[in-house]
């Protein structure tokens, strides 16, 4: 709420307060009366909004992770940082981490490598370019539940994936009850629906890189390959950065996939730290526990950004 | 890149088709089964129609109350985008135009909340909606998301982009401020606008975790929590799942092909996805 009476309270008609007076109303002639008026006006439908329903739940989200508040009770009792020691000794969420950290790092290689295999390829005056862009966006445009239900019953043991393999003679497994199996389908799902988007980021990265580099290069007789190794990859590395914080945030953050491919199991193979969230909170009403594996999970994408922030040295060049 | 002989050409066009193919897989196979009788569903594993009963579309449209769902998910869209659209360049322009105390400070805490993901603050914010009585309504479905950070920002860019000459002109004219973001900043600003719309459109059709939480009756449920219900009610037909899925998916899909181009600039400045 701290922003909104920055934003708005304080405006021009705010009565300076008695010491350091004198600056205040120097301080106040910087400033037009008719275009903070204006400012105000302006800000305060999205900064009410922004602050009851982002800002205010940032700061009420940390005071409920320390009580045992279970959504309904009027009265929340402080715990300190027992839900968080409850945590640490909870093998469901050592469970949880564990999932999300192998589904994170899945999804951001196989990302990186299906994103910028498809932009090489389409980075050259190609026929039926517009075509392969279009088909290759159109599962980030369907909703996670839709895409979720087809995998789902595709990898269903009469589902499609099996009747092909039997095709071959293959006999396939029963996917979604295995958990390694499901686990690997989940990651192939996620990054089936965002490979358009990865591909557009690449694209767009390779088309303002300079030609001249690459050029020389091949006059010098560098191959293909050795110019995407040695050029293209490293001054890509900005790019590769903002590429592997969104399937990092994708990852911690997944939920709806999950919920609707496999719930979480077989066994808690696929339990997510977003399921395990949800399920403590809202099925069985652990708010303050809830809150406090949200809180942990900034951490952890805090955390893991950073690291691979300062590995990347990718830094300012990016946003 | 640089030239391009005939093979490399040819051996670009077999991966990207390869590829293509493996995203288009669970699109064929969801249209073809729609169309199944349920007996061929589970022996017909095809990716392309052999049969056409159409009518497993009304069939399955008249199973759930997909009317009241698709309704549902309408009204919080237009809402969504409307409140987008007007709260989010109001802001902007605040941020992009004019001066006053705070505005680096406030627009610095924008951008960092743009790296709080929404699951955080989603429990509280459950337990604000929940208080206010807004669960099962439309208020609880829109008026959290009225305003968001990412259009701010990318609306507050292209704004900056125009030229201050032309307001001044206007306001030598006597036009005042406000007028003059209504009169010069808004129709300069469509495609901008447009890509917001679109993005939030989108964000709003297929955001499921949300809905999920505060509605918990048939009459309130957005199209997604109603096909995931669906899914629960029958699970077997898998002819009906898949018409009720693509009858979803639908209002997307036509987005998407209409505004292809506006899309795909979106997500190249500004690497946001829905």
């Amino acid at each position: 709420m701290t922003v909104n009476d920055a934003g708005i309270r304080r405006g021009p008609n705010v009565a300076p307060g008695g010491v350091g007076r004198r600056n205040r109303r120097r301080w106040w002639r910087n400033y037009e009366r008719d275009q903070v008026l204006t400012a105000a006006f302006f800000l305060a439908p999205a900064l009410v909004i922004l602050g009851i329903f982002v800002f205010y739940p940032i700061v009420s989200g940390i005071h409920i992770s320390l009580t045992d508040w279970n959504g309904f009770d009027p009265v929340k009792t402080f715990v300190g940082l027992e839900n968080y020691g409850r945590l640490a000794q909870s093998s469901e969420f050592w469970n949880s981490l564990f999932v999300t950290l192998l589904y994170a790092l899945g999804v951001s290689v196989l990302s990186v490598v299906s994103g910028l295999a498809i932009a090489l390829l389409l980075d050259a005056p190609l026929r039926g370019r517009g075509f392969y862009r279009g088909i290759y966006f159109l599962p980030v445009v369907t909703s996670s539940v839709a895409a979720a239900i087809v995998w789902k019953y595709m990898l269903d043991p009469a589902g499609f994936v099996n009747a092909f393999l039997a095709k071959f003679g293959i006999m396939g497994p029963d996917w979604l009850q295995d958990r390694w199996l499901a686990l690997g389908a989940l990651t192939l799902l996620t990054v089936w629906k965002n490979i358009g988007f990865n591909a557009i980021l690449y694209l767009t990265a390779l088309q303002a890189l300079p030609n001249s580099v690459s050029e020389a290069a091949q006059i010098d007789g560098a191959s293909f390959r050795q110019r995407v190794r040695h050029i293209t990859v490293p001054l890509l590395a900005p790019m590769t950065f903002f590429v592997v914080l969104q399937a990092l945030i994708t990852s911690f953050q997944a939920f709806d996939l999950v919920y609707v491919l496999t719930g979480g199991g077989p066994r808690g193979g696929t339990d997510v730290l977003g399921m395990l969230m949800y399920r403590e909170a809202f099925r069985l009403g652990n708010f303050g526990y809830g809150t406090a594996i949200a809180f942990v999970t900034l951490c952890l994408v805090l955390g893991v950004s950073l690291v691979q922030w300062r590995a990347s040295g990718a830094g300012k060049d990016d946003e | 890149m640089m030239k391009h002989s005939r093979a490399t050409s040819l051996g670009r066009h077999a991966i990207l088709l390869t590829g293509a193919l493996f995203v288009v897989v669970p699109f064929l196979w969801m249209f073809t089964t729609s169309l199944q009788t349920r007996a061929e569903t589970y022996t017909n594993a095809s990716i392309v129609p052999t049969s056409w009963h159409w009518e497993n579309y009304l069939h399955a449209w008249q199973a759930a109350p997909f009317s009241q769902y698709y309704v549902n998910s309408i009204i919080m869209a237009v809402g969504i985008v409307t409140g987008h659209l007007v709260l989010d360049a109001f802001a902007a322009y605040a941020f992009a135009r004019l001066r006053f105390p705070g505005r680096n400070a406030i627009f610095v805490v924008l951008l960092a909340a743009l790296m709080i993901p929404t699951f955080v603050t989603i429990i509280p914010t459950y337990a604000i909606v929940a208080n206010l009585g807004w669960i099962d309504t439309y208020a609880g479905l829109i008026v959290p998301r009225l305003a968001d950070v990412f259009g701010i920002i990318l609306l507050r860019q292209y704004f900056s982009t125009i030229p201050v000459e032309l307001e001044e002109a206007a306001r030598l004219d006597g036009c005042s401020r406000i007028g003059t973001f209504f009169r010069i900043i808004v129709p300069l600003s469509k495609p901008a606008l447009a890509t917001l719309g679109i993005f939030s459109f989108l964000f709003a059709w297929n955001d499921f975790l949300w809905p999920l939480l505060v509605t918990n009756t048939d009459e309130s449920r957005t199209i997604q929590i109603g096909l995931q219900a669906f899914v629960g009610r029958y699970g077997t037909s898998w002819n009906y799942l898949m018409a009720g899925t693509l009858t979803a998916t639908v209002p997307s899909m036509v987005v998407f092909m209409f505004f292809q181009r506006a899309l795909v600039r979106g997500v190249a400045t500004t690497g946001l996805k829905e």
